[in-house]
């Protein structure tokens, strides 16, 4: 397996896409501080990643947890924890939080990024390499996944 | 998306100063044309010529570890080091090296090469001899070319016994211009 890349080349790739999630989810002002809060999250944890996968969905999913921080430390009732309506069909996140650690990994990943932290299916897509079709069967068959175990 | 030059500035030197890198790097203008510099928490670790950072950058990762960064200003003592030296304000450098990951050969004659003062020369086969086997100019030679710190451990100062410049891993022309900065050469 290879190794990650000099934190350069990683930074290089990524700080625009980072910068432009920022920026959508908290506007231009506060995304310079989550830009820079996510970087050196990224940073710290950088040399113990040992491999070289996945660098892109890390490090988006680390600016999302960022500007889900940045909301809560702002007081602001959380988007990215939505009361999702029950009358769409869709389950409430809160409900469902506890029991995504059994789904299989694709699944979970796209389950908590639509549900918990309120991605569209092109950003989830994004964040894991994959397409938006594929993200959003995902995200429904783990949902189905999840339904049954409730029911 | 471009991020704005002064939002990249500003998380380069949070991380410097954070103490989360195992690398500083950037590329200082100099006389003999860009030079790409980086340091670590040892000290000075790297000169090259070769401004194109990608294989540099590499080869810092394995001697210090992946977290290498450019953060000019991490760089600046080194900067005003060398800018002082093209000046011709200082003869010496007083910075701290990091020689990790040499051989113990390497860094006796290293040491050995530190010695030579600013504005002579020595050969190879004379550097050879203070480090310990006169029969070693060749071993000496390689030294020389893959010395990790070029004009701060001044291998332009080793010289064939004919007086020939013989080989640089800057260039010949580099090494002329370091020995006639240094007036060593008329």
């Amino acid at each position: 397996m290879a190794s990650v890349p000099p934190f350069e080349t990683f930074y290089a790739e990524h700080a625009g896409e980072v910068l432009r999630l920022l920026r959508r989810r908290l506007g231009r002002e506060r995304a310079d501080d989550a830009f820079q809060e996510t970087f050196l999250r990224a940073l710290r944890a950088y040399d113990r990643l040992g491999h070289a996968e996945h660098l892109r969905s890390w490090v988006l999913t680390i600016a999302t947890r960022v500007a889900i921080d940045a909301h809560r430390r702002a007081g602001e009732r959380t988007d990215e924890l939505p009361d999702v309506p029950h009358t769409d069909g869709r389950p409430a996140y809160e409900e469902l939080a506890f029991l995504t650690d059994t789904l299989p990994p694709k699944e979970r990943a796209a389950v908590v990024l639509r549900y918990g932290y309120d991605l569209d299916y092109d950003q989830i897509a994004a964040a894991l390499d994959s397409t938006e079709e594929a993200a959003r069967q995902a995200a429904s068959s783990g949902v189905r996944r999840l339904r049954r175990r409730i029911t | 998306m471009t991020v704005p030059t002064e939002l990249d500035l500003r998380f380069r030197e949070t991380a410097a100063r954070s103490g989360l890198l195992d690398a500083a790097y950037d590329v200082i203008e100099s006389e003999l044309g860009p030079l790409l510099a980086a340091v670590t928490d040892h000290g000075l670790a790297r000169i090259s010529f070769d401004p194109e950072p990608e294989r540099e950058l590499e080869a810092l990762a394995r001697l210090a570890g992946p977290r290498v960064l450019r953060t000019p200003r991490a760089l600046d003592g080194t900067r005003r080091e060398l800018d002082d030296y093209f000046a011709g304000r200082r003869t010496s450098f007083d910075l701290e090296l990091d020689l990790r990951g040499l051989t113990e050969f390497t860094l006796r004659v290293l040491g050995e090469l530190a010695k030579v003062p600013y504005g002579r020369t020595e050969t190879y086969a004379e550097l050879a001899a203070r480090s310990g086997n006169a029969r070693a100019s060749r071993a000496v030679g390689m030294v020389m070319n893959r010395n990790p710190i070029p004009i701060v451990l001044p291998c332009h100062r080793i010289v064939g016994s004919s007086g020939s410049l013989v080989g640089y891993g800057g260039g010949l022309e580099r090494k002329e211009r370091l020995l006639r900065l240094e007036g060593a050469m008329l």
